[in-house]
């Protein structure tokens, strides 16, 4: 009899959406169907499990370039020894591994004295330099979903990124104070482009691409009691109109920004976001104001949330003096490290640097030592010199992951792995092992 | 495991009496037990030294989600001011929110073994498990926040307690939590609508009800369930001048309020940071202490405790479950600001500050502090806290001592300050000769707190039978030293620290870490249909997170040592 | 004064952080007590001596003590970070926080400095004969302590975030800036010569900006009041237009009158 499975958490964007029902085959090795999922998410869930599609023994790269089937032990010594031998290795990725692999990886790189990183650094990265700077006047989403009347989406296109956000949390769900759903809120959409998203907006602005935060500052204006003083157009977009809007958050009784990568990648980045923050403090002089980025992946919060309790910091985290941890983007951040060619060994775990790097960052990168974590086929795999098979987090292993609210969400193993495929967790622990064998043995 | 027996050390131990003797303590199989039931042990030298049990915190934001955004939100915290590892342990990084390593190592090194983590808020609750995780050696409970609770604001304002009881137990047990811990009574949840609650009579919007019958009903419900710590309180109004007032206004609501519990414990309210809420004047120019005020009260009134949250002139990181409260200090203090509103439960808000030495509602913010605790009269229901990071961080617990234990530390700090003479005017601390005793000490930091909690069966004791938790420090009460910086090292880095029978600390450095616990209370209670009714019904319609996924999983709770709770009669 | 000649001896592969490459840490050591000074490669602790040849011996003091660093410095960071006094001269480029966190006496690059240069800087002299990258006399990330003091010279360009949370001193750059000048700035001057792209000014509380090319987005934020004469830099009486700003941001009051920050672009 084919099992469900309720409460599951989808491991797709960072909406984390928990409700998910999987039906799993009889001998628990495949996903049958699955319910109140986005299509994204579906396809995530039929990969798993124990099929033939999976790769289930580790490759690494022959003399002649070709890839051949290894044993895990073999892989584990590969990457025990190719972290000791490096002056500066670089573990980066994360966004699709959960909590557990998170802590094992930052125990493996404070030994090995390494560079560790996650996908925030070429994601919303640009949002923790304004969190630094400023702060981060935020909610949970069940709060959006009970109390805002006032939704902003600014440079950010949930339709497409986040299927299920707007449904669950953000304009549709009829909440304790907002009874009426879709028609007890107002929603502004502010983007470049007229999105998907756009076409529930009461309100779009067609910032000028580049010029967000020229219009923050305009919106800051008339709460500091300059609105006379903005010029006739900020940012394309007419002084009525900003005078209108800003009226419209003013007298809300509960609004929140919720900004993605349109904002946070656009020229000043972290200042975009930063003066996003100003404007949130500033409307709390009037009503209640929040704001919240948009995270991607369904995990990449946790990698921030546990590297901050463990060194102090989210991301771009130099362990190489091995006895204080130093952290500065633009020097640390994984895409610099490679681009300046410091680092002299590369793991990709749990995305695709392969892909999402610029080439001559991944040509810097091929130079030295390339070793991909990951249970799938990418770019990045592809030019490893190791790849890694491991379980898929939310799909045949559990585990913590954060939510874009950093809320804590326990997700569930719902079908079995190959036999033999480690978790992310369980790998990295045993190359912790092997490398404390490594140097009891006086390898280096 | 290896026995021991620590000999000739002077033993300060309030909860069986020993005031100073010299006495040997032995260690078998990671327990206490009688020095002659060791044979072959090794042997500890203490002569000369102070021992003491384990230390117990009852007051310390040491994990959890607002933790870890202070940490996040301030790397300029870890620049230049961490400590350099050494030895085998992790990293440990950060000054005034240390990481998880650091927070465990710290205390360890200062002879502490229990954590009472003072706010998690319970959707984040397997968040605060996994940081409880990666603390090593310290064991620590966790307070569910439950000041602006939808269900307990909906109870409470109709009077049912049994539902209101039955669905703390619930929650205890969905969160692996420890006690009631209330914070700022209905005005967290009057901050989602950007408002709050400065007295214990003002209205919760919405919800109708006001902060004294939130206070009280939660007593009751403590109470009728027995659990082992009172209530822990976090009255309206705090860090405002004049709060005195609605201070002196929520310890009244404990008058007839008798304990109920199998624990030994005594009293049915615990104030926490009472320094925050001791204040006088009317604005921060004529600002003064109003510690007098609360202590005569206090004193008089042995159903309530407090702890102080000594202010210790650093510059640290606020953080409280009190969201009003940090966007106010951020707007006087206009450097950054987090907050995080949390669905149905409550809020928290962040903010570094620095307690300068040179402003004088600084400095009269330390001085009510000592001022507290030096008129207490008893001190088993004063408490040594510094409400770790917001008055200061845990780490100048030993700096404390130092000025409870040394006129001469306080008075030399106190005429240093720039506006000296206005703070003097202010406060009556100069002419306040009491120097504070190591078995008052002992009674601040171990017994107090252990007995306030009801673990005094497992903490804070050395009485034979309870877990080997002990800390040597290098100080001899009967050679007290002239320089009062000596107590400060002495008590900043233990000779030994011993943690469930092995030794983590030795001469100031961590050797070893063990298994550590996670404390929490686990409360039966009879089926209440209403109730599951009332959850099923909430987490349908207002969370945003399913409820069996609410609910923290067994596999991501680390070590649970249960105290058990029969309220089913 | 005594002089300490380094010159690099190119033996590190990776880059190499230099941070006891100041007159304080050479200050009353002979060559072969600073060839022993440590210095990190990667995770590879390492010293001094086998990086750099090393001539002569440090003086009594910081303040005594000269350093001449020759050869490719190029990929050595943090050459002169927080020193208190003495002078050094780095006859080529340099890599990051040069001069970081500095707080006394004198640097001199005759090449190019990368990015976080003269970061949170609190005294001193700090001269740059090429251009700087990024994040010049800023302040490290969260601390909302920049510059507090001292000078910064750039004799050619400097890249994007100059001088945020500045709070003291001044900051000269001959040539452009590019976006995001004074950024939060709570006081101190900054003086561009060349041209600025945008965001001059973005949430400044304090401080005076002084512009002799052109900006090419001002922000909305600063108001023109008046025509000013100024000399920003000695000997340089100049007429600017001057602006007022940013109206978005707080600011405090200082006998009744509010105190904005400025910006003075060269008319």
């Amino acid at each position: 009899m084919p099992k469900v499975i309720k409460n599951v958490g989808c491991p797709y964007c960072g909406a984390c959406c928990d409700d998910v029902e999987v039906t799993v085959s009889d001998d628990g090795k495949r996903v049958l169907e699955v319910k109140n999922v986005c299509a994204i998410g579906t396809q995530i869930f039929m990969h798993g499990g124990d099929h033939d599609g999976r790769i289930k023994l580790p490759r690494m790269r022959q003399p002649d370039g070709t890839m051949k089937d290894v044993s895990f032990k073999e892989a584990i010594d590969f990457t025990a020894k190719t972290l000791l031998k490096a002056k500066k290795p670089l573990m980066y990725g994360f966004g699709s591994t959960n909590c557990e692999g998170h802590a094992a990886a930052a125990r493996v790189m404070e030994r090995a004295g390494g560079c560790l990183d996650n996908c925030a650094s070429i994601c919303h990265g640009s949002s923790f330099l304004a969190i630094f700077d400023n702060g981060y006047p935020s909610c949970t989403l069940g709060e959006v979903k009970n109390r805002a009347d006032v939704i902003v989406y600014w440079g950010s296109n949930p339709a497409h990124a986040h299927p299920r956000h707007m449904s669950r949390y953000a304009i549709f769900p009829r909440g304790f104070f907002t009874g009426k759903g879709h028609k007890s809120r107002t929603v502004i959409v502010i983007d470049p482009r007229f999105t998907d998203t756009g076409r529930v907006a009461d309100y779009y602005l067609q910032v000028r691409q580049g010029h967000d935060y020229e219009l923050f500052d305009a919106f800051r204006m008339v709460c500091h009691g300059h609105a006379d003083d903005i010029p006739d157009v900020v940012a394309n977009i007419p002084k009525e109109t900003i005078l209108e809007v800003a009226e419209v958050m003013k007298n809300a009784r509960f609004c929140n920004f919720f900004y993605g990568m349109g904002l946070c990648h656009s020229d000043g980045r972290n200042h975009n976001i930063d003066i996003a923050i100003s404007l949130t403090r500033d409307l709390n002089e009037f009503t209640k104001c929040t704001i919240m980025a948009m995270r991607g992946h369904y995990n990449i919060t946790g990698p921030g949330a546990v590297w901050s309790w463990q060194f102090g910091f989210p991301y771009c985290l130099d362990l190489t003096k091995k006895t204080m941890v130093h952290m500065n983007p633009g020097e640390t951040s994984s895409v610099d490290l490679a681009m300046r060619d410091e680092i002299d060994a590369f793991i990709n775990i749990g995305t695709d640097a392969g892909a999402h790097f610029p080439i001559p960052a991944v040509q810097h990168l091929k130079k030295h030592p390339f070793i991909t974590i990951d249970p799938s086929r990418n770019m990045a795999s592809e030019i490893s010199d190791l790849h890694v098979p491991v379980k898929i987090c939310g799909v045949d292993d559990g585990g913590i992951v954060y939510r874009m609210d950093n809320v804590p969400i326990q997700y569930r193993k719902v079908v079995d792995a190959p036999a033999g495929v480690p978790s992310d967790e369980e790998f990295l622990d045993a190359v912790y092992e092997r490398m404390v064998e490594l140097e009891g043995e006086g390898f280096i | 495991m290896s026995d021991y027996i620590i000999k000739n050390g002077f033993v300060f131990d309030p909860l069986t009496g020993i005031k100073g003797d010299k006495k040997d303590i032995g260690i078998k199989d990671g327990k206490i037990v009688e020095a002659s039931e060791v044979k072959g042990g090794k042997t500890i030298d203490a002569s000369g030294k102070t021992v003491m049990a384990g230390g117990v915190d009852i007051h310390t934001h040491c994990v959890g989600p607002k933790v870890n955004v202070g940490r996040l939100m301030r790397p300029e915290d870890k620049l230049f001011r961490s400590r350099t590892k050494v030895g085998n342990t992790r990293v440990e990084m950060g000054f005034s929110v240390p990481s998880t390593f650091a927070t465990g190592y710290a205390y360890a090194r200062m002879g502490y073994s229990f954590l009472n983590e003072a706010a998690m808020p319970p959707l984040h609750a397997p968040h605060v498990h996994e940081e409880i995780r990666d603390t090593p050696i310290v064991d620590i409970a966790a307070m569910p926040v439950m000041g602006n609770n939808w269900f307990q604001l909906e109870y409470l304002k109709n009077r049912e307690l049994e539902n209101n009881a039955a669905y703390t137990a619930w929650l205890l047990n969905a969160t692996k939590g420890f006690g009631i811990k209330c914070v700022n009574p209905g005005g967290t949840e009057a901050w989602g609508w950007g408002m709050n609650c400065t007295t214990i009579h003002d209205p919760v919007p919405y919800f109708d009800i006001t902060p004294a019958e939130i206070v009280k009903g939660q007593m009751e419900t403590n109470e009728l369930l027995g659990l082992p710590h009172c209530l822990h309180v976090h009255p309206n109004n705090l860090g405002n001048p004049g709060n005195y007032t609605t201070t002196l206004d929520t310890l009244k609501l404990a008058e007839g309020i008798k304990p109920n519990n199998k624990f030994g414990r005594d009293v049915v309210l615990h104030n926490t940071h009472l320094q925050f809420h001791a204040y006088d004047g009317t604005t921060w120019a004529d600002f003064e202490s109003g510690s007098q005020k609360v202590m005569d009260y206090v004193n008089k009134h042995d159903n309530i405790s407090f702890d102080v949250g000594f202010v210790t002139l650093d510059e640290t990181t606020t953080m409280t479950a009190d969201g009003p409260f940090e966007f106010h200090l951020n707007r006087l203090n206009n450097l950054k600001w987090a907050n995080t509103d949390v669905e149905l439960e409550t809020a928290a808000g962040i903010v570094p500050y620095v307690y300068d030495k040179n402003i004088k509602v600084c400095d009269i913010q330390w001085a009510i502090g000592l001022e507290l605790a030096l008129l207490a009269k008893d001190h088993m229901r004063c408490h040594l806290t510094t409400d770790h990071p917001n008055a200061g961080p845990f780490t100048r617990y030993p700096r404390v001592i130092k000025w409870l234990m040394s006129k001469k530390a306080r008075d030399d700090l106190l005429h240093s300050f720039k506006w000296s003479e206005k703070v003097i005017a202010a406060t009556q601390l100069e002419s306040m000769d009491r120097e504070l005793s190591l078995y008052e000490i002992a009674e601040m930091t171990r017994a107090g707190p252990a007995k306030c909690m009801g673990i005094s069966n497992l903490y804070g004791s050395l009485k034979e039978g309870t877990n080997a938790n002990i800390a040597i420090y290098d100080i001899n009460p009967e050679k007290m030293p002239k320089d009062p910086e000596l107590i400060e090292k002495a008590f900043s880095e233990t000779a030994y620290t011993f943690k469930d029978g092995v030794m983590v600390v030795e001469n100031g450095v961590v050797i070893a870490t063990t298994p550590k616990y996670t404390v929490w209370t686990d409360v039966k209670v009879k089926e209440n249909a209403i109730v599951e009714r009332d959850i099923h019904e909430k987490f349908a319609k207002y969370y945003s997170v399913g409820l069996e996924n609410y609910k923290v999983f067994d596999e991501h709770m680390h070590n649970p040592r249960a105290i058990e709770v029969d309220a089913t009669n | 004064m005594s002089t300490v000649t380094l010159t690099a001896k190119g033996t590190h592969e990776l880059y190499l952080e230099a941070y006891n490459v100041t007159p304080d840490a050479f200050a009353g050591k002979t060559a072969d007590e600073i060839a022993a000074l440590e210095c990190h490669e990667g995770n590879r602790k390492g010293k001094l001596g086998e990086y750099f040849d090393i001539d002569g011996n440090g003086g009594d003091t910081a303040a005594d003590t000269q350093i001449i660093v020759k050869g490719d410095c190029k990929k050595i960071k943090r050459i002169g970070q927080q020193m208190t006094a003495g002078e050094i001269i780095v006859e080529s480029d340099c890599d990051m926080y040069t001069a970081g966190w500095m707080k006394g006496g004198k640097v001199t690059v005759k090449g190019n400095v990368d990015s976080f240069c003269g970061i949170g800087m609190a005294g001193g002299e700090f001269i740059v004969e090429g251009n700087a990258q990024n994040y010049l006399g800023s302040a490290y990330r969260g601390d909302w302590r920049g510059m507090t003091g001292g000078l910064i010279h750039v004799k050619g360009n400097a890249g994007n975030d100059v001088a945020t949370f500045m709070r003291g001193g001044k900051i000269i750059i001959d040539g452009d800036a590019f976006l995001h000048v004074c950024t939060h700035g709570e006081g101190g001057t900054v003086v561009i010569k060349g041209n600025v792209e945008s965001r001059v000014g973005g949430q400044m509380v304090k401080g005076d900006i002084y512009v002799y090319g052109q900006i090419k987005y001002m922000m909305p934020g600063f108001k023109y009041v008046d025509d000013v004469e100024a000399e920003a830099v000695e000997g340089e009486k100049l007429t600017f237009a001057h602006y007022i700003g940013d109206l978005g941001e707080r600011h405090s009051k200082r006998k009744g009158e509010i105190i904005y920050g400025n910006i003075y672009l060269k008319k």
